[in-house]
């Protein structure tokens, strides 16, 4: 063939459907491990946490092999501007739905502070509401007290949480400088930005750990101290997630610059990941703004 | 010795090379294949929960089976129809079209269509599964509101939870490639304003898919984190709320019902213009009357709650909202009846079930306008009259475009044409015995017999009768549509390349059957149709 193929489209391959058991083995596993653990139904005997190990583990194997293959391809010039151009729109697209994600979360945040908390302390036509559950219920946020009950205190913005917002600030910029510098071929520059880059989300993931063993051991602040600590936890929770998974994104691309990888013009997995990268900064500056600050 | 080792390898083989073909395969029509065999099957699943039900209520009182397993049956029917069968009939339908429609060689990321297929089985081998499992499956409705699926639901709640994060993660990958491919694969001569119906509806609803799914996920992790983890995101007792629950679940919802339509409303599109021998009458308005119900179907969820509790000047935003939706769709009805108008109309099965389609939907929409009016919703809200009506948008509409696009499109997939008799007595059989079923749900509802539950008043005995024969009947005539799928794929008169006269499009260039692999080259549009072609030259044939 003297012309490269048009749309390369491969002829088979195995990881997908590893994909499939790996999530299926992960999925069952999870239910397991939760219903060994869980009070509520105390499953003994299931070997819910190993099988949800080995889950985990497969989905990395994955991940492993596929990107591998894709990455061979993308060696040996089997993809066009074509599928390149494919393989951004779908990042952003993902993107997209990720933010949908996080949306669902905030909706239940805006939901809590500006309905359910206050309709409980009979705001608007709900009175009668109040009087009849819990009429010694008053409204405040942070929810220092539920109305059954659970007292918590609130997580301070201006200390821990503003020292990470400027890190992960600083951290966008940090991947946007190797970005150039990848441009510009200065692999050094790229290498150093990169590993600054790396090192900041580090940071910001053990900082997080800190912030929450104060949380739990100083405030009485927990997954289970009402709608406070819900929102709480699951957007920094999920929000932790995702930079836990940007920044093993960022150490793979680490890792490939020092091999050798990506050109100044072909590099689509770099700028995917910090499209990512950007994403969860963003996010955090929205959760800054509505879980810490306001 | 050795001959009998010869005779076992290549049986084994064979064997091997049909299991790879099929878990490892890349192909968009494979897959399109799988995903439709895939919605079949659950079709007879939940066809048969559905069953159940109504041979549970033929009379008045419990003959049976127990209450507590007939909802289980209705919630599980719910999902399987919802999740199981038209979603993946529609995307079935969408891997072996898009890329016929728009010129490409296959869909964008062809592994990836790969994982949004496999991930099925098992997402829904976990769901089935829990109706083995102790404390039964899920048994509050498909719409699982909280408390009843956080603080009572089964242990295998926990189950059916991953088994919508799969289904999730399949749903979004899926519509993510889809998009891909109508924006990048398409011939370049194609402007998105040339595209088919099809594939315009298809990309908004993959939009939608990828703008709501990620909300489902959300909430059913409320709903885990809830049963497990303490948070109160749907107790009160903790500041959260359970009609909060409602609130996501219906911003879910309402754009997930327009999931489940919008590629109907596509392949009417494509099959009206064709047996009608017209062009689609007004297709820039049907492009931007799709794009507008897609717009407002974000801000409607509130008319699924206008009973359970919201201020007035909520549901009074709500249902006018709701019944905005009504131009657009108003504008595609009458397109479709003005395509109709003075065309040289013949009746072959897909134009059948077009019509067909057409007709029952817009009954369906009008229930879905009484049903948007605050005040009268309070009458009609959690009767059998909302059964009638979802599943007068549902059947005919979701099913029967689904079962049009089959009969349409399965001559360029097999290569045969169907029998026409049978598929003509499929689609009569259909279209009473639907009507036969669900009509007497509005006098049912309006009359104040609720839904989901197992036993009823003696005065609801009579039309309940009705719909349980109506369903017996409903339920054959899907057996014979399995049997004529299943002989036009054994043969049958062999199909042309354009196989209908007033077929137009791309997807009738290539021979029947369509070679596995087609436009490696982008073709050019429009494409020459050759009104008395018989047979080409072949594209390709590796």
């Amino acid at each position: 063939m003297s012309e490269a193929p048009r749309y390369h489209v491969p002829h088979s391959s195995p990881w997908p459907i590893v994909g499939s058991c790996a999530l299926f083995v992960t999925a069952f596993g999870a239910v397991n491990f939760i219903h060994q653990t869980s009070e509520k139904i105390g499953a003994e005997g299931s070997f819910g946490k190993p099988i949800f190990y080995t889950g985990l583990a497969m989905i990395a194997f994955m991940f492993f092999g596929w990107f591998g293959t894709v990455i061979r391809e993308s060696i040996r010039g089997m993809n066009s501007g074509l599928l390149d151009r494919s393989y951004r729109m779908s990042m952003a697209w993902f993107i997209l739905s990720e933010v949908m994600f996080f949306a669902v979360f905030f909706g239940a945040l805006f939901y809590a502070r500006i309905i359910s908390v206050p309709w409980l302390a009979g705001a608007g036509t709900n009175l009668e509401t109040h009087l009849l559950l819990w009429p010694d219920f008053a409204e405040t946020w942070p929810l220092f007290m539920t109305p059954s009950g659970d007292a918590t205190q609130a997580m301070e913005a201006w200390g821990l949480p503003f020292i990470n917002t400027v890190i992960l600030v600083t951290s966008s910029v940090t991947v946007t400088f190797a970005h150039w510098a990848l441009k510009k071929n200065q692999r050094i520059l790229l290498g150093a930005w990169l590993g600054l880059t790396v090192a900041l989300g580090a940071t910001f993931l053990t900082l997080q750990v800190v912030e929450y063993i104060h949380a739990y051991t100083e405030l009485g602040l927990s997954l289970g101290a009402g709608i406070y600590g819900s929102t709480f936890f699951m957007l920094t929770g999920f929000h932790g997630a995702h930079v836990t998974m940007g920044t093993i994104m960022l150490t793979v691309m680490l890792c490939r610059v020092l091999t050798g990888h990506f050109t100044s013009d072909n590099h689509f997995a770099f700028e995917a990941t910090s499209w990512y990268w950007h994403f969860v900064d963003v996010i955090w500056l929205f959760l800054f703004t509505f879980v810490y600050w306001f | 010795m050795v001959a009998r080792a010869e005779d076992v390898i290549p049986q084994r083989s064979a064997l091997w090379a049909f299991i790879t073909r099929w878990l490892l395969t890349t192909n968009h029509k494979d897959i399109g294949t799988l995903y439709l065999w895939l919605s079949f099957t659950l079709f007879f699943t939940a066809g048969a929960m559905a069953m159940a039900m109504r041979l549970e209520l033929f009379e008045p009182g419990l003959q049976f089976i127990e209450p507590l397993f007939y909802n289980q049956m209705l919630t599980m029917h719910g999902l399987l129809m919802v999740f199981g069968v038209v979603m993946p009939g529609f995307v079935g339908l969408a891997n072996w079209q898009i890329p016929l429609m728009i010129g490409a060689p296959d869909m964008a990321l062809p592994r990836l269509n790969n994982f949004s297929f496999w991930i099925l089985p098992f997402a829904f081998g976990l769901l089935i599964s829990s109706l083995f499992m102790d404390g039964g499956a899920p048994n509050f409705g498909w719409t699982f509101y909280a408390p009843l699926s956080t603080t009572y639901g089964p242990p295998s709640t926990d189950f059916f939870i991953l088994g919508v994060h799969m289904m999730g993660i399949s749903s979004v990958l899926g519509a993510i490639n889809i998009i891909v491919t109508i924006f990048n694969l398409r011939t370049p001569s194609m402007k998105l304003m040339d595209m088919p119906l099809f594939v315009w509806t298809w990309l908004i609803t993959a939009f939608l898919l990828i703008m709501v799914m990620p909300v489902l996920a959300g909430a059913v992790t409320m709903m885990l984190t809830d049963r497990h983890f303490g948070t109160s995101f749907f107790s009160a007792a903790g500041g959260g709320d359970p009609l909060m629950f409602q609130h996501i679940f219906w911003f879910f919802g309402h754009p997930e019902v327009y999931i489940l339509i919008l590629p109907g409303f596509g392949i009417a599109s494509q099959i009206i213009p064709t047996f009608a021998r017209k062009k689609l009458f007004g297709y820039h308005s049907m492009v931007y009357a799709t794009a507008a119900i897609a717009g407002l179907s974000f801000v409607v969820w509130g008319h699924h709650m206008f009973a359970t509790g919201m201020p007035l000047a909520t549901e009074l935003f709500f249902m006018y909202a709701t019944m905005l939706i009504a131009v657009p769709t108003g504008v595609k009805v009458f397109n479709w009846v003005a395509t109709m108008w003075r065309g040289s109309m013949t009746f072959e099965t897909p134009m059948l079930f077009a019509i067909g389609f057409v007709i029952l939907f817009t009954i369906g929409g009008f229930s879905g306008l009484m049903l948007a009016l605050v005040p009268a919703d309070f009458q009609y809200h959690d009767t059998m009259f909302v059964v009638a009506h979802f599943h007068y948008v549902l059947y005919p509409g979701a099913i029967f475009g689904t079962m049009a696009a089959v009969y349409y499109w399965i001559p360029k997939w097999t290569g045969h044409m169907y029998d026409e008799r049978l598929g003509k007595i499929h689609f009569w059989m259909a279209v009473i015995a639907v009507n036969l079923t669900f009509f007497p749900m509005h006098f049912t509802g309006l009359a104040g017999m609720p839904r989901r539950i197992v036993d009823y008043s003696l005065q609801f005995a009579d039309f309940n009768m009705v719909s349980s024969i109506g369903a017996g009947i409903l339920g054959l005539s899907q057996v014979l549509f399995l049997y004529i799928v299943v002989k036009t794929i054994r043969g049958g008169e062999k199909a042309t390349t354009q196989v209908w006269e007033g077929a137009d499009g791309l997807e009738w260039t290539v021979p029947s059957p369509a070679p596995r692999h087609t436009f490696e080259t982008p073709p050019e549009f429009p494409p020459v149709m050759n009104r008395d072609a018989d047979e080409r030259t072949p594209v390709s044939t590796t």
